[in-house]
């Protein structure tokens, strides 16, 4: 076990890119996902497709399919990625289809009075969304937003393949190094819950200021509904 | 049960405690219960050992219970919500097979004591009897210990309910939520428990339903569907929530009409909570007019709708007529 | 460099060979999940608070640490302690771990989406506890659960390649294993990539036809 942890400075190299890895990932998801998730809404045929083949296609892809065929197959291609971007890129944007589905779902679940009501102001399309309809939906798309979050982070573990040092290929090196198979594979696993705690922290305190801000309670058990709108799956939701 | 003798010649004051309850045994607590030189007891109407002479004429279905209903009766009842206190120190009193409407404004309490007496709620303080037995104490050792789960289920095979929003069992046809019950606590054999429910549906006039989902009923077969279900369990006494106020105006008759039959050809000790005086009118021997936890007024159903005495029982009738 | 047809028709069993694993792995850890799942909630409902948190802080353990690392643990560490299982084994059983916390959600909310009329109709007739949950509580939760529950078999599928990391020659490490030996990694890798794509749309056009027949209840 010493051996293991006096490692640490390892450790906190591999944590470090595991965590640059999920804040990357997330920002690169969230552009991703309120754009194609506005589209999913338009009135226009054309904008919809756009949303369906965007989610479909990297949603219903595996996260390690997409790094693979970014770091193997597209080079042949002529497009070439550092390890990181490659990494950045497969990640951003399988987590963004769901974030998409989430942000399209959020908007429909607005009620269509207050649709209407933008409407009866005469307010313009950007207006409607940009002033009324985000603003309510944000509070809906947090919780899952941050299921997604937490499953991004997990979703760095894939790095490891393709030789970037996070934390996963650090366990496995010290594993290696030291032979303490035990220690090695248990100090990951608790490295990794308690970077999603603090995310979990952060996603917590996020909620309630939204909460506080439109003046809402919402129900502290997850629902049906926002366990399966966060779910890895292919939630269809709204 | 409760009726003794001494009870019958004296009703009221202080002396028609059920006769378990032996004098000198320490009580259960009771918010509030310090006063200790005041009589502990005010009720002051029939109490509730007053046996009841005659059961009500007519022919009647052989599913109905009679002759053995338990009177009920709350002792200084508390029940709290959190720091909102429903009930305080409630005290009433129901005669075996008396029918009794509960009516008053929304939050005054009336549902809480259904709910109490059907276990779906905790008691906070004070004592519900059912016949001789406290419903949510049990002696023990010459003490009075809070129930367990064994005694609030021996309790709860006296009582029967029905909801206002049927609950009926949607994953079972109408024929098995009848059944589920007798065959799962009673211990009835199938075929005696699919007999029981023939005859029960024959008696809400839903003989060609039984093999209907719950869904496909309208509201007012399903809260028939859920009376039945209530009567398979043969209770002695039978609590009805507004059983009629989730239905559409156009099925509300038949359902009181049915309700009103089975009342008067059994003698269920019957707890009935409504806003429609006409039914409560037609159901009850006596009425609890209700205002935030405490009995206003109570009397036979011509008084109080016909001449109450206390002023916020007028305003109550008043609103409810007006609506 | 452009896209080689006949490459593509060379490589097809191979990645078959492959794509038997990951359907084999799928399935058998989703049986593991499912099952898994349900006994997690239930043992999350116990009169207990101590051993219902203990049981919440393993699921949440479970759910918010990567599924690589737990293959690792599972592959490498078993053997340390005297139990030897190959590497397929080891990634359903992990793969079916690590999913059954999340069917355990899932089936928490379920169960929590039946109405509470229906508890107190129980009460009302009185039903032993045994009855209540296997005549009126579960069959309606997991009524209420089928579509959800399918997602997982959708996303279960999509993270089987991961089971690569401990040797699994699964449908991912086949279509790398043929491009590593020719050096030609677009076509196998595009392949793959498609075939996850026509299965999750497929299988999503599926579960959203679950989610209409599930829908009213």
């Amino acid at each position: 076990m010493s051996d293991v942890l006096d490692s640490y400075p390892q450790w906190l190299d591999g944590a470090w890119v595991t965590v640059r890895l999920t804040l990357l990932g997330g920002a690169l998801a969230l552009v991703l996902a309120l754009l194609f998730g506005m589209a999913g809404t338009s009135r226009h045929a054309w904008v919809r497709v756009l949303n369906r083949v965007y989610v479909e296609f990297f949603r219903g892809n595996a996260t390690l399919v997409l790094l693979y065929w970014f770091f193997y197959a597209l080079p042949l291609l002529g497009l070439r990625f550092t390890t990181l971007s490659a990494a950045v890129l497969a990640l951003g944007l399988n987590v963004g289809a769901y974030g998409a589905e989430v942000v399209r779902g959020s908007i429909n679940a607005v009620p269509k009075a207050q649709y209407e009501a933008t409407v009866a102001l005469n307010f313009t399309p950007f207006q409607r969304m940009r002033r009324v309809l985000l603003p309510q939906a944000f509070a809906l798309m947090l919780p899952p937003f941050g299921n997604l979050l937490i499953e991004l982070m997990k979703g760095t573990a894939i790095v490891s393949l393709v030789g970037l040092v996070d934390l996963t290929r650090v366990s496995k090196n010290i594993q290696g190094s030291t032979g303490q198979t035990v220690a090695a594979f248990s100090v990951v696993l608790v490295l990794y819950f308690i970077i999603a705690q603090v995310l979990q922290l952060f996603v917590r305190y996020a909620e309630r200021r939204v909460d506080r801000m439109l003046g809402r309670r919402l129900p502290s058990e997850p629902s049906l509904e926002t366990v399966a709108a966060g779910a890895p799956g292919t939630g269809v939701t709204g | 049960m409760p009726p003794s003798d001494t009870d019958e010649a004296g009703p009221g004051g202080v002396g028609d405690r059920p006769p378990s309850e032996i004098p000198g045994a320490p009580k259960a607590p009771a918010p509030g219960d310090g006063g200790s030189g005041s009589a502990p007891n005010v009720v002051t109407e029939k109490g509730v050992a007053t046996q009841k002479g005659e059961v009500p004429g007519g022919e009647q279905a052989a599913e109905l219970p009679r002759g053995t209903a338990p009177g009920i009766r709350f002792e200084k009842v508390v029940k709290r919500f959190g720091s909102n206190v429903v009930l305080r120190e409630l005290d009433f009193t129901v005669a075996p097979g008396e029918r009794v409407t509960l009516i008053g404004p929304s939050g005054s309490g009336k549902t809480t004591i259904l709910r109490l007496l059907m276990t779906l709620e905790k008691l906070d303080g004070g004592l519900i009897w059912i016949g001789d037995e406290t419903l949510w104490h049990r002696e023990r050792g010459g003490k009075r210990v809070p129930a367990d789960q064994k005694h609030l289920h021996e309790m709860r095979k006296q009582v029967g309910m029905v909801f206002q929003q049927f609950n009926l069992f949607p994953n079972m046809n109408v024929l098995h939520n009848l059944t589920e019950g007798p065959v799962r606590v009673l211990g009835l054999s199938k075929d005696e428990a699919v007999e029981r429910a023939r005859g029960l549906l024959d008696m809400v006039g839903l003989t060609d339903k039984e093999n209907a989902h719950p869904t496909q009923l309208s509201g007012g077969q399903q809260q028939r569907v859920a009376i039945a279900r209530a009567l398979a369990m043969q209770p002695k006494v039978l609590l009805l929530d507004e059983v009629t106020s989730a239905l559409d105006p156009e099925l509300v008759v038949g359902v009181q009409d049915l309700l009103r039959d089975i009342a008067r050809q059994s003698d269920l000790t019957l707890l009935c909570v409504t806003h429609e005086m006409g039914f409560a009118k037609d159901i009850s021997n006596r009425v609890l007019m209700f205002d935030q936890g405490q009995i206003v007024e109570e009397g036979p159903p011509d008084q109080i709708f016909g001449e109450p005495s206390e002023q916020r029982t007028r305003d109550f009738l008043q609103a409810v007529l007006a609506s | 460099m452009n896209w080689d047809w006949h490459y593509s028709g060379e490589i097809l069993p191979d990645l078959l060979d492959g794509l038997r694993y990951t359907v084999i792995a799928t399935l058998a850890g989703y049986v593991i999940a499912v099952v898994l799942g349900l006994v997690w909630t239930l043992l999350r409902r116990t009169p207990s608070r101590i051993f219902n948190q203990v049981i919440r802080w393993i699921t949440e353990f479970i759910r918010s640490t990567p599924l690589i690392p737990q293959l690792y643990f599972v592959f490498f560490v078993l053997p340390a302690w005297g139990i030897t299982i190959g590497s397929l084994t080891a990634g359903i059983i992990t793969l079916g771990l690590h999913y059954s916390t999340y069917t355990a959600e899932v089936y928490r909310a379920g169960i929590a989406d039946v109405p509470k009329g229906q508890w107190e109709a129980c009460t009302a007739l009185n039903l032993p506890k045994s009855r209540v949950w296997l005549d009126v509580i579960l069959p309606q939760a997991i009524r209420r659960v089928i579509p959800t529950l399918g997602n997982y078999l959708i996303a279960m599928f999509k993270d089987s390649p991961m089971l690569l990391a401990i040797n699994v020659s699964e449908l991912l490490f086949s279509a790398y294993k043929v491009g590593a030996k020719t050096l030609q990694f677009l076509e196998p890798i595009t392949i793959v990539g498609l075939l996850f794509v026509v299965v999750s749309v497929i299988s999503s056009i599926l579960v959203r036809r679950l989610e209409r027949r599930y829908a009213t209840i």
